[in-house]
């Protein structure tokens, strides 16, 4: 099984680590990776904020990139929701039909880390050792665009060692939404308040979650408070092995 | 001179109501119980999806053949002894309104709560005409007695909590004696409006649905306030959004289902009152129909906005959205607030208070779970976004300069060429060392000082994923 | 150009990008959502007795020929004397010992100065626990069970469907839908507008009593 690596911009740049676990598990199944360079970003942002026809060269430039791949892994599950999902939308608003049908060729084989472990390897279990109270948020895109369903908690309920529990009013939003951070930042703090209240009323060590978008938002204000909790992306998590890994 | 002071964008609004800890606390405490019951009402369907998509296709029919099915609609109500008005604006509307009272000699009408006629102002202009509304749906009254304006599209003070109702029964009312049980409260409404009841010559109502196959026009409500309007009065006038009618009475058996279990989360709510026209010895003597179009029609012409008009009112978004949890109604500066209300609110009117009411949200997508109609409104909200970041890009110089989007520009650049993005990872890295301490920036220039305000914001690692990837494959 | 024709050419003119051959039909609604149960006779009087008690309204049973006895029977413990009937109601409902006010063009402040109303019913729905009223010969007109603080409503066993679509079926088949004024009643009145918590008794009879009656 071959899988191209798609990093995401801000995991290129900001969460390397978190690249590096993707990799090194999938790698641990038997999957080949590949990391097509000419990748930059999806084009997300742009598109979320109004910026559509900004986006749409980013939209293309994608699929050219990842045309041909056998299949995509995404290190964000919103990223992956915005190929599978938006890029259809976005084609049909742009009125380009050639594009369309590279979308609609292409979406299907672009995977969320998650679901592309449980839903296309068929596996559960990655053999990851991590002796660690950890708690998972499930962040809205993977939730309610990916439906990626129970398939976290599956690999997360099968490290050894982990000491899981659960996230009161785990399915409300973090806040981040994007730019929403930025433009509305007093209500994005004001939701971030009560999801951090529900993590830190878990008392663990490590917020998990499928985006380190959303971590990169939790995570700050954890870290600001100087609370004693980490975040870290399931991937990270699963890449940890009793040797150490 | 009148000063026209411009409406507030939304983010300064949230931002003073997210400081007001009653509010908070009220809000949460509504939402919460709310949300509860209408996910306890809607698991005992098996069939609730299969209801949806009924009723999203019923009003997808409906819209794209509306001018069809309102004429249908007049002549049906016609035939049944009504009359029926057109209005293109809120004026035309608020203008045969008062038009019938004055035919009438009335001077007091009778209101049931109807937030079509807060979007176009009513009160006030009667009060204008010389024409007193009292409201009798007890929300309506609250906040009509606290001189505020509503805050929902269901239940328009539920950013007030028993005991603030309580005080204001006892200032405003008179009302003496009262605990803040909610019981007590509803008595103290009944007695109120009691006489009015008895005595009044005209109602005003809104509708939630009008059917045009046979004419029927229906008010679903708890209080009885509403029966009492529509039956005691001679005449009655009903305002009424075009986007409101239904093709065929059998489309009501799918709407009845999705509307009281999406709003209060019951299986029935406790009146629902269904006339059609004029009917002998029981009733009003006169019946007037307004259809309204007061915007409709500009949501009707955008073939992705116009989705935000199937909307049933049934407020299950505003319920379970994260943003409305904290923020309410008021911030968002309309009658229609929450997530329908950002989609629906800039279509209506051009505003650039408005227009920020689509970035009233961070896209979470619990709205679109849901809607019972299956509105998208994430898909909606970021098409309004475009229409918005559009407009501001034809403001010719003043957009150029504007920095965000100079910024968007910009990045979009960089991402469009591996070589210059590869170029800007290795910048960024280089330029933070003045502002990163111990691994993580504490604050952060410019607009960005909006996310380190209360969040640290991570430091560009040594090596990006892609340099990891070249030093080690 | 009238308010009518402004807005029709507004109407006409947002929709030029559906196809001018389109019909309503061709937009397509699956309707295959549950329209009808297939409760027994005694479940449908189960639940609707079930779901109307949930309501606080009170429910009793009578056989057909003792519908007088309990009309009394609730009467007396409502303390209710002076009772509003429909013009035409079934007169072996109404038994010995109350003032009887039959509607002839009773006013408002006639009804209001009752103690309550007895009416039938055109059908109850079991799984909503809803009673609705079109203004038949057994019912009179809405005023009537709108004014008085007190409805005590028989419902014959034989008039109550399973579900909402059975009843909006059921309401055009005689083909009298629009013809009648229709109301449907879940409870007493009831408002959700403080705190969103459903509290009884507002401007609508603040008490039901039910009659099902076999």
């Amino acid at each position: 099984m071959r899988a191209e690596l798609f990093i995401t911009c801000f995991n290129d740049t900001l969460f390397p680590d978190t690249g590096r676990a993707v990799v090194e598990v999938l790698e641990r199944q038997g999957v080949t990776v590949g990391f097509p360079f000419e990748q930059t970003c999806c084009g997300q942002m742009h598109y979320n904020t109004g910026y559509q026809s900004e986006a749409l060269p980013l939209i293309r430039r994608f699929v050219d990139v990842f045309g041909d791949a056998e299949a995509v892994v995404s290190a964000s599950a919103s990223c992956a929701g915005m190929v599978r999902d938006i890029y259809p939308m976005a084609a049909e608003q742009a009125g380009d039909e050639g594009l369309a049908r590279a979308v609609a060729a292409l979406a299907p084989r672009v995977h969320e880390f998650s679901q592309y472990l449980v839903e296309v390897l068929g596996v559960d279990d990655v053999g990851a050792y991590f002796p660690h109270r950890v708690t998972y948020h499930p962040t809205c895109h993977s939730l309610r665009m990916l439906h990626v369903g129970d398939a976290p908690l599956r690999l997360l309920q099968n490290v050894a060692g982990i000491e899981l529990v659960e996230l009161e009013r785990a399915d409300e939003c973090c806040g981040f939404g994007g730019t929403f951070a930025i433009k509305n930042a007093d209500t994005s703090a004001a939701i971030l308040s009560d999801k951090t209240r529900n993590i830190l009323n878990t008392r663990s060590e490590v917020c998990a979650a499928l985006d380190t978008s959303c971590l990169m938002h939790i995570g700050g204000a954890l870290r600001r408070g100087r609370a004693g909790v980490r975040t870290m992306h399931l991937a990270e998590i699963l890449a940890h092995t009793q040797d150490g890994g | 001179m009148r000063v026209r002071v411009p409406t507030p964008t939304f983010q300064r609004s949230a931002r003073d109501a997210l400081a007001d800890t009653q509010l908070r606390t009220n809000l949460a405490r509504a939402t919460h119980t709310i949300r509860t019951k209408r996910a306890a009402a809607v698991a005992e369907l098996d069939d609730w999806e299969e209801l949806r998509e009924a009723g999203r296709a019923i009003k997808a029919r409906t819209l794209r053949h509306l001018d069809r099915y309102l004429l249908q609609l007049e002549e049906s109500v016609t035939r049944a002894g009504g009359i029926v008005h057109w209005a293109p604006d809120a004026g035309a509307a608020n203008r045969i309104v008062a038009e019938v009272a004055q035919a009438h000699g009335v001077d007091e009408v009778v209101k049931v709560k109807s937030i079509t006629t807060d979007e176009i102002g009513l009160n006030t202009a009667l009060t204008r005409a010389g024409i007193e509304a009292t409201e009798t749906d007890l929300a309506e009254l609250i906040i009509q007695l606290a001189g505020e304006s509503s805050s929902h599209i269901l239940v328009p003070a539920v950013h007030k909590n028993r005991a603030e109702i309580k005080e204001l029964f006892r200032a405003k009312l008179g009302a003496t004696g009262l605990s803040d049980e909610p019981a007590d409260i509803a008595e103290a409404a009944r007695v109120h409006l009691r006489a009015k009841f008895l005595s009044a010559r005209m109602a005003v109502s809104g509708a939630n649905f009008a059917v045009a196959e046979t004419g029927s026009v229906l008010v679903v409500e708890s209080e009885g306030n509403g029966r009492m309007c529509l039956t005691l009065p001679e005449v009655l006038v009903t305002v009424m959004g075009i986007e409101k009618v239904l093709p065929v009475w059998a489309d009501l058996e799918v709407f009845l289902q999705l509307l009281p279990r999406s709003s209060t989360g019951e299986r029935m709510n406790p009146y629902t009152s269904v006339w059609t026209g004029v009917h002998e010895g029981d009733g009003p003597k006169e019946f007037h129909l307004v259809l309204l179009d007061n915007g409709r029609t500009r949501a009707l012409a955008d073939p992705v906005g116009r989705d935000a008009l199937q909307c049933i009112r049934c407020s299950a978004c505003l319920n379970i959205c994260p943003v409305y949890e904290r923020t309410g109604g008021h911030a968002y500066n309309s009658v229609y607030p929450g997530p329908i209300g950002a989609i629906i609110t800039p279509q209506l009117e051009d505003s650039k208070s408005a227009d920020t009411l689509p970035y009233a949200s961070s896209l979470c997508g619990a709205c679109y779970e849901v809607c019972p109609v299956k509105i998208d409104i994430p898909k909606i909200l970021i098409h309004l976004r475009g229409k918005a970041v559009a407009k501001k890009q034809d403001q010719g110089w003043r957009a150029k300069a504007d920095p965000e989007v100079l910024g968007m520009k910009a990045l979009a650049s960089v991402f469009s060429d591996r070589s210059r993005y590869e170029r800007v990872q290795k910048l960024a890295r280089a330029g933070q060392w003045p502002l990163v301490r111990r691994g993580a920036i504490s604050r952060l220039p410019g607009p960005l000082s909006a996310w380190t305000t209360v969040r640290d914001a991570p430091a560009v690692p040594e090596q990006t994923f892609r340099e990891w990837w070249r030093a080690n494959r | 150009m009238s308010g009518r024709d402004a807005v029709l050419a507004r109407i006409r003119s947002a929709l030029s990008d559906v196809p001018p051959s389109e019909t309503p039909e061709d937009v397509e609604v699956a309707r295959t959502y549950r329209r009808r149960t297939n409760w027994t006779r005694e479940e449908l009087v189960e639940r609707l007795a079930q779901r109307l008690v949930e309501y606080k309204a009170s429910v009793r049973r009578a056989l057909a020929g003792e519908v007088a006895a309990t009309v009394a029977d609730a009467c007396a413990r409502r303390a209710v004397r002076r009772l509003v009937v429909p013009e035409v109601l079934e007169s072996s409902w109404i038994p010995p010992g109350l003032e009887i006010l039959r509607d002839q063009g009773l006013t408002s402040e006639e009804l209001d100065a009752s103690d309550g109303v007895l009416t039938g019913c055109r059908l109850a729905i079991a799984e909503t626990g809803t009673i609705v009223l079109d203004g038949g010969a057994d019912q009179g007109r809405r005023a009537l069970s709108l004014v008085p603080d007190y409805h005590l409503c028989v419902v014959p066993v034989d008039r109550i469907v399973g579900t909402i679509p059975e009843a909006i079926e059921a309401l055009e088949s005689d083909g009298q839908a629009g013809l009648r004024a229709v109301t449907f009643i879940s409870g007493p009145s009831a408002t959700s507008d403080i705190e969103f918590r459903r509290v009884e008794g507002v401007h609508g009879p603040r008490t039901l009593d039910v009659v099902l009656s076999t």
